[in-house]
């Protein structure tokens, strides 16, 4: 070839490149495929404060330095919680050391979260001896801002604990003792001093402040100004050994964090209007999924006006259910019962694989790794529905599970 | 960005129309060399960077000035979010030398990277030669591990990002007080060197860092560095190459030490940790002029098995660059003015490993190619434009981040 025309060639192709310069360039992946963003609409103010928190909980990466541990699961909110999708089972923690009603029996011994990991020179902390546990994987976190706004009596009021009905399903809402930070707000109903929970695989956290505050001490070994104290190994000494000065995060950071997942966006339901996804949708009711995967609510007036009056299909109830032997690994929180668990919502479902690494890993310890599989294992109060779910024809399931799988 | 490219483009085409006399030229430029490789480098090693730049000729002892200076734009997206057009002053680079004897020579290296951010000494040794073989270097020098490192001047590259692997497993420049040996053996066809040296090391910010994985550049975040050790241990690295004329340079190296911390005031407190670092790298020119440059690198970490597996034990990467000269001529006044097209494939992958939970790999990783071209006005300045595509996958291999994007610049040496 003459070098003219290599050069001419050359030239072209950068003429292409320019002209083609917007495909060249990864475009954004459609709004359904990601679960990471905010809700649409927020204020310039409001989205400032969204980049704060989304900076803190992805970007911040604690080192011995900045107080990360002595001892610690992992070292950013993000390592756990990647795109905002669920974790991996390497990012799988365990709580043990409360088996009823009654409160956690190994406080003393650094219950109720093991922190298995330790920065150079510092020991992680063992499950002690006679310590029953459960291993918890991360959930997704989005639409969370609009399950906290619920008022607790709209959760209350799908409570059934005698199960009057007699369709063998209950659900009970976990009464938590609040931290000293908490603050009630208008649609908090207290009893006896106790709130309702809602997050969390046993709703033991009531509100987002509440597990935010808990992930950074229990998850990370952070102090914050809500709580000062780090994580203790007590099987080394009664005395952390951290010596980051205190608090390791700013009240003001916990707070960004707080608002970052109040305003996450919803999961963008994929196909909502496939007739299979249709028809399995109908299945999902029928077989009485629904009754605990409640798929629609309505926010009441809040103070961040993108979650006041919003409906929402978030497919849980917010209560506990016993879900049988099965599933009971004999550790609880709150007043739950050991074999009763949250039900989680579904939304995001279909996504779970893009931030599991190309698998699944469901139910609250990723022991399911398929939607069928998760579903087979539900018992307890879900024993019908499941039930109902095996009887139904290969086809039929296939389109609940592609329901599912659009979520 | 659109608009310079079209430019770049639109220029192009027309001094290729401007060609009249094609084939005799095309004929010359082959099996020619295009950027600094020319004749009587044929016996230049990577090592030999240093004192192989234009600033140092002969008529300018026994002090000479120089440096180099590189700048761009560019404009990049991921996932369909860009940061703008950005210009970047990368880095301006003083070079300081003088032959205080035929067989004493001084030479300092003071970057400037990022505008002022970084104020950086890269290099600022004394070399006494006692013999070929023999020769003494003691200051701050430049770690021979791989080839980028010693040989990383701006100009000398088709490419306006510095290649992933030396600048992330291999923390490039990464240059250490210390002193050791090199020394040379040349035949007719051949030469040997060799290189050993003893240098302060890195620090344990290697698995505590803000990216969230073993990262050894982080340990240039340590300024004390340069003032004392962080652990008493000192960073060996030894490094080999060989070359043939008119083939092409092999180079093998090691890096070695310990990183942490294992000790203060007599009082134990860790077990002594290693980080070690392997690397290879290699260049040839093909008869049609075809140059290749490449450098593999291997990084093992002891990270202590209690701390998280977000840190990798096992780090690996590697670069080759090809690049193509296409003209050689006189161009638009430019006696020996040539246009290269090249192209680089790179790869990292910082956590090499598989995960204890589920047995499937550990992945955080990044691919990229990186074509582009450039137009040498002289062989000390090149003016280049890339077109770069990666794709980056976190820890758990979920879909890649992919981030893609021009950049157009220059470098030149003064
Ligand atoms: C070690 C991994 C890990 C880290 C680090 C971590 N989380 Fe979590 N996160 C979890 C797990 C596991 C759960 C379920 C915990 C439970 O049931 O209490 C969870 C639950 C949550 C929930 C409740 C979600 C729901 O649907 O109920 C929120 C909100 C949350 N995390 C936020 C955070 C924030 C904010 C941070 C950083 C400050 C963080 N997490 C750090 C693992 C982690
Ligand atoms: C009695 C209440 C109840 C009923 C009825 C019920 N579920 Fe569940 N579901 C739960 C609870 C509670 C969990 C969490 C269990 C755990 O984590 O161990 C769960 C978990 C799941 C999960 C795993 C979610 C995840 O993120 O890991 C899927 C999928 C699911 N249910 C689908 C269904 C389908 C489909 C049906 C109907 C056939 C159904 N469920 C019926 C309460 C119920």
């Amino acid at each position: 070839m003459k070098k003219t025309t290599l050069l001419f060639l050359y030239g072209a192709v950068l003429v292409f490149a320019a002209v083609a310069c917007e495909t060249m360039l990864p475009g954004t992946p459609a709004d359904d495929a990601l679960l990471d963003g905010p809700i649409a609409e927020l204020t310039p103010e409001q989205n400032a404060l969204f980049l704060a928190g989304d900076a803190a909980f992805n970007n911040e990466i604690f080192t011995p330095a900045t107080g990360l541990g002595p001892t610690f699961v992992a070292t950013s909110c993000g390592s756990c919680h990647a795109g905002d999708g669920k974790g991996h089972p390497f990012t799988t923690l365990t709580r043990f050391g409360q088996s009823d009603e009654t409160g956690n029996q190994f406080m003393h011994q650094g219950g109720p979260q093991l922190q298995n990991r330790a920065i150079s020179g510092h020991t992680p902390e063992q499950l002690p001896k006679g310590a029953t546990f459960s291993n918890f994987m991360p959930p997704a976190n989005t639409g969370l801002g609009l399950l906290g706004a619920l008022s607790d009596e709209q959760i209350s009021a799908n409570a059934d604990p005698n199960d009057k009905d007699g369709d063998g399903i209950s659900g009970v809402p976990n009464w938590i003792e609040p931290p000293h930070f908490f603050k009630s707000q208008w649609y908090h109903k207290p009893q006896n001093g106790k709130y309702i929970g809602r997050f969390g695989k046993k709703a033991a956290a009531i509100d987002l402040l509440h597990q935010t505050v808990n992930a950074y001490k229990q998850d990370m070994g952070i102090t914050s100004e809500f709580d000062p104290e780090d994580p203790i190994n007590y099987a080394v000494s009664g005395q952390a050994g951290d010596l980051a000065d205190d608090p390791e995060v700013s009240s003001a950071k916990v707070n960004a964090v707080v608002f970052y997942l109040r305003t996450l966006k919803v999961p963008v339901q994929r196909t909502p209007n496939d007739a299979d996804v249709v028809a399995g949708k109908a299945l999902f009711m029928s077989t009485d999924c629904g009754k605990c995967h409640t798929p629609q609510w309505k926010t009441p007036q809040s103070d961040v006006a993108v979650l006041s009056n919003q409906t929402l299909a978030p497919y849980t109830d917010l209560l506990l259910h016993d879900m049988g032997s099965g599933l009971d690994d004999g550790y609880t929180e709150g007043i739950a019962k050991t074999a009763e668990w949250r039900t989680p919502p579904l939304w995001g479902l279909g996504l779970a694989e893009t931030a599991q690494g190309g698998r699944v890993f469901l139910l609250h310890d990723g022991r399911a790794h398929s939607l069928d599989e998760a579903i087979r294992l539900h018992g307890g109060e879900a024993t019908k529905s499941r039930s109902k779910y095996v009887a139904l024809t290969d086809t039929d399931r296939a389109k609940l599970l592609k329901f599912l799988d659009s979520l | 960005m659109k608009h310079i490219l079209l430019l770049w483009g639109l220029l192009l085409m027309a001094t290729a129309q401007a060609q009249t006399d094609s084939t005799s030229a095309f004929n010359q430029l082959f099996g020619r060399d295009t950027t600094l490789r020319t004749k009587d480098q044929q016996l230049k090693l990577n090592m030999d960077a240093t004192y192989d730049r234009p600033f140092l000729t002969a008529n300018k002892m026994p002090v000479s000035v120089g440096g180099y200076l590189e700048a761009n734009t560019q404009y990049m997206q991921t996932d369909g979010i860009t940061e703008g057009l950005s210009f970047q002053m990368r880095r301006m680079t003083l070079f300081l030398a003088s032959s205080i004897n035929r067989r004493i020579k001084f030479l300092s290296e003071i970057e400037f990277e990022d505008g002022t951010k970084e104020i950086n000494i890269e290099f600022a040794a004394l070399d006494i030669e006692l013999h070929p073989l023999v020769n003494l270097r003691g200051g701050i020098i430049m770690n021979p591990i791989g080839s980028f490192n010693q040989n990383h001047d701006g100009p000398k590259w088709e490419f306006i990002d510095r290649p992933l692997s030396s600048i992330t497993i291999i923390p490039s420049t990464w240059s250490n007080v210390g002193f050791g040996l090199y020394g040379k053996k040349y035949t007719r066809d051949w030469v040997w060197a060799y290189e050993a040296y003893l240098t302060n090391g890195f620090d344990d910010q290697i698995i505590a860092n803000n990216q969230n994985r073993t990262f050894l550049p982080a340990t240039k975040a340590n300024r004390d560095r340069f003032e004392e050790s962080f652990n008493g241990v000192p960073l060996v690295t030894l490094k080999s190459a060989i070359k043939r004329r008119r083939i092409g340079e092999i180079g093998i190296s090691w890096m070695g030490g310990v990183y942490n911390k294992f000790q203060s005031d007599g009082l134990t407190l860790d077990k002594r940790r290693r980080v070690d670092v392997w690397a290879l790298d290699f260049n040839t020119t093909l008869p049609m002029g075809t140059y290749i440059n490449g450098e593999l690198v291997w990084a093992s970490i002891d990270v202590p098995s209690t701390y998280t597996q977000q840190f990798g034990r096992m780090q690996q990467g590697g670069w080759v660059d090809i690049v193509q000269p296409l003209v050689r001529k006189r161009m638009l006044g430019w006696n020996k003015a040539v246009v290269n097209a090249a192209l680089r494939v790179e790869r990292v992958d910082y956590n090499v490993g598989t995960f204890a939970e589920t047995g499937d790999p550990i992945r955080d990783d990044i691919w990229a190619i990186v074509p582009g071209i450039s137009f040498r006005p002289s062989p000390t300045t090149v003016i280049r434009g890339n077109y770069r595509y990666h794709w980056q996958t976190d820890l758990l291999g979920n879909p890649p981040a992919r981030t893609a994007g021009f950049q157009f610049g220059f470098s030149t040496y003064f």
